[in-house]
């Protein structure tokens, strides 16, 4: 079985009289890889919070199941063996930082797994150097940027030792730079730690980074593949809501009048080679 | 063009004469035409938040003026709520301060609070419904069954609903799916043209700014160092990837292509220009 198999899984949030509203998640199934990364895409309120809560328990399906390295998320003994494998960030920085010293915030995690202090004291260390956060691990965290917070989530999930590292959208309220400090952490933690990626995003040029790429609408998995071929099929993501880089979108126009584009780039430097190769 | 704000020597400084002494805005001087819609942005600590906080008089400059028509809007201190229903500000994840039971109810607390009653505020609230695209079946719901696209767009009337001769809009797209973004882009560049009132949209995307803006303000290190025309802005990239800023993909494609000797313009904004460049380089070649 694949590290984490998501098995057909239905889930709707009751309201408060009971009643039970449409589908969040309608009938959908994907395996993720031990060392994989992959995008999770879809217009607001396609179901991908959703999703990522399923993965380490915090949601559990009112049919169908998630397994995690071969436990099921159901079986509440195994809650805690998920949540140490899976860990969760999400979007806004702001709402995840407890403590008011970076340190104490990163050990945190650990602290409540029962981690004896000399080994919380490692692993701290550890995960703030891993995001490059550790000259600021005296800081309160309210000082600190938009992406540096972020980072500072990321070290406390980090700490926690997981094999897995769910993101939703956290990227959404950081500046350019923020943004490129979160992403090359997580492109770092996946090629040099073989960490599981799975990051749930609405920017496109972040989605091309992943190894895989899965577009869900309506509570299910629209189409999934290497980003190539994902961005490839630009009218199915424009009627899905979503966008394709706008180094896709040129060549794909220019497609459309005739000028031979064999595959649509998907990042500057490919849309300028390609550029360069039909004005010569 | 009468300036409606003009900004003189505009500072401010948090916790002045504490050991936690931070100066946030550093010397601004500038003047906002009427009827302009203008981008401002800077990566995060720019200290572009404080920097609109004092246009509509939430916080005190704590050297400098913002003028306002010409008039220092501190000129009498009593006076600072008037302002505030002028330059109204729409603030980051706004659907989180709707509170009201209907979503009515809520548009319509600014002009409650500006003594508008009866068949005035009636017409308020729906005329604001209308320009932030809320459908008016949502009226009579509680802002807390809407979906979070529908919410933003709420809270967003609310402020349209004051008809402020300013608008302020914090990150107004941040969070929302592509389409969603372009949907209320949109609606907010609608808004502008038929109001013609002055917007100041504060935003990390460059790609949205790109495409909205007339002219913009660039933050660091809490001045102002760039203010421009749109185009002018993003050509130049190399100086905006050193504050920590990007040029839109599109616009990074076409400066490579122009540092590779090809005959296209500088500041290239949306992938229509883009496509339209490309285009009339190909005819011109013969190659289409």
């Amino acid at each position: 079985m694949s590290f984490i198999s998501v098995q057909n899984i239905v889930f709707s949030y009751s309201d408060d009289d009971g009643v039970s509203a449409k589908n969040a998640v309608n009938g959908l199934s994907i395996d993720i890889e031990k060392g994989e990364f992959i995008a999770l895409l879809g217009h607001n309120g396609c179901g991908k919070s959703t999703v990522a809560k399923h993965l380490n328990a915090m949601l559990l399906p009112d049919s169908g199941k998630v397994f995690v390295d071969g436990d099921d998320t159901s079986d509440e003994e195994k809650t805690y063996d998920i949540r140490k494998k899976v860990g969760l960030v999400l979007q806004n920085p702001d709402n995840q930082l407890v403590a008011s010293i970076v340190e104490e915030d990163v050990a945190f995690g650990p602290e409540n797994l029962g981690v004896p202090p000399e080994e919380i004291r490692k692993r701290v260390d550890e995960a703030l150097k891993i995001v490059d956060m550790y000259e600021y691990r005296t800081n309160a965290p309210f000082k600190l940027s938009g992406g540096q917070k972020q980072r500072v989530a990321i070290a406390g999930i980090l700490a926690m030792q997981p094999e897995c590292i769910v993101l939703d959208e956290p990227t959404a309220m950081l500046d350019p730079n923020g943004r490129d400090e979160v992403l090359s952490t997580l492109l770092k933690l996946n090629k040099e730690k073989n960490m599981t990626v799975v990051l749930i995003t609405h920017y496109m040029d972040e989605a091309v980074l992943a190894d895989r790429v899965a577009v869900m609408d309506e509570g299910k998995i629209l189409t999934q593949g290497k980003p190539r071929e994902v961005f490839s099929q630009v009218e199915l993501l424009k009627k899905h809501r979503l966008d394709v880089p706008q180094a896709a979108e040129l060549a794909y126009r220019l497609k459309g009048c005739g000028i031979s584009v064999d595959s649509l780039p998907l990042n500057e430097e490919e849309c300028v080679a390609l550029l360069e190769e039909v004005l010569k | 063009m009468t300036k409606i704000l003009e900004l003189k020597n505009l500072s401010f400084v948090y916790g002045q004469g504490t050991p936690y002494e931070k100066c946030a805005v550093k010397n601004i001087n500038l003047g906002i035409d009427s009827g302009e819609l203008i981008g401002i942005i800077g990566h995060t600590g720019s200290g572009k938040s404080t920097l609109v906080q004092m246009l509509n008089g939430l916080i005190k400059p704590t050297e400098g003026q913002v003028l306002f028509n010409g008039k220092d809007i501190w000129e009498n201190p009593k006076e600072i709520r008037k302002i505030r229903f002028k330059v109204g500000m729409v603030f980051q994840y706004p659907e989180y301060q709707l509170f009201d039971e209907t979503v009515y109810k809520d548009i319509a607390f600014g002009p409650i609070n500006m003594g508008k009653s009866g068949k005035e505020l009636d017409s308020a609230v729906r005329k604001a419904a209308a320009f932030a695209g809320l459908a008016p079946d949502l009226l009579s719901k509680s802002p807390f069954d809407l979906s979070g696209g529908e919410k933003r767009r709420a809270a967003i009337a609310g402020v349209i609903a004051m008809d402020p001769e300013v608008l302020i809009l914090d990150e107004p797209t941040a969070g929302l799916d592509p389409m969603g973004r372009d949907v209320l882009l949109s609606q907010i560049v609608q808004y502008h043209k038929q109001r013609k009132n002055t917007i100041l949209l504060v935003s990390h995307s460059m790609e949205d700014v790109a495409r909205v803006a007339d002219r913009i303000i660039v933050m660091n290190s809490s001045e102002s160092v760039i203010f421009d025309k749109t185009e002018e802005v993003f050509s130049h990239g190399r100086e905006l990837e050193q504050i920590g800023l990007r040029v839109p993909q599109i616009t990074k494609i076409m400066l490579c292509l122009k540092e590779k000797g090809y005959d296209v313009p500088d500041g290239v904004l949306t992938v229509d220009d883009a496509f339209s460049c490309v285009y009339s380089l190909l005819k011109k070649e013969g190659k289409l």
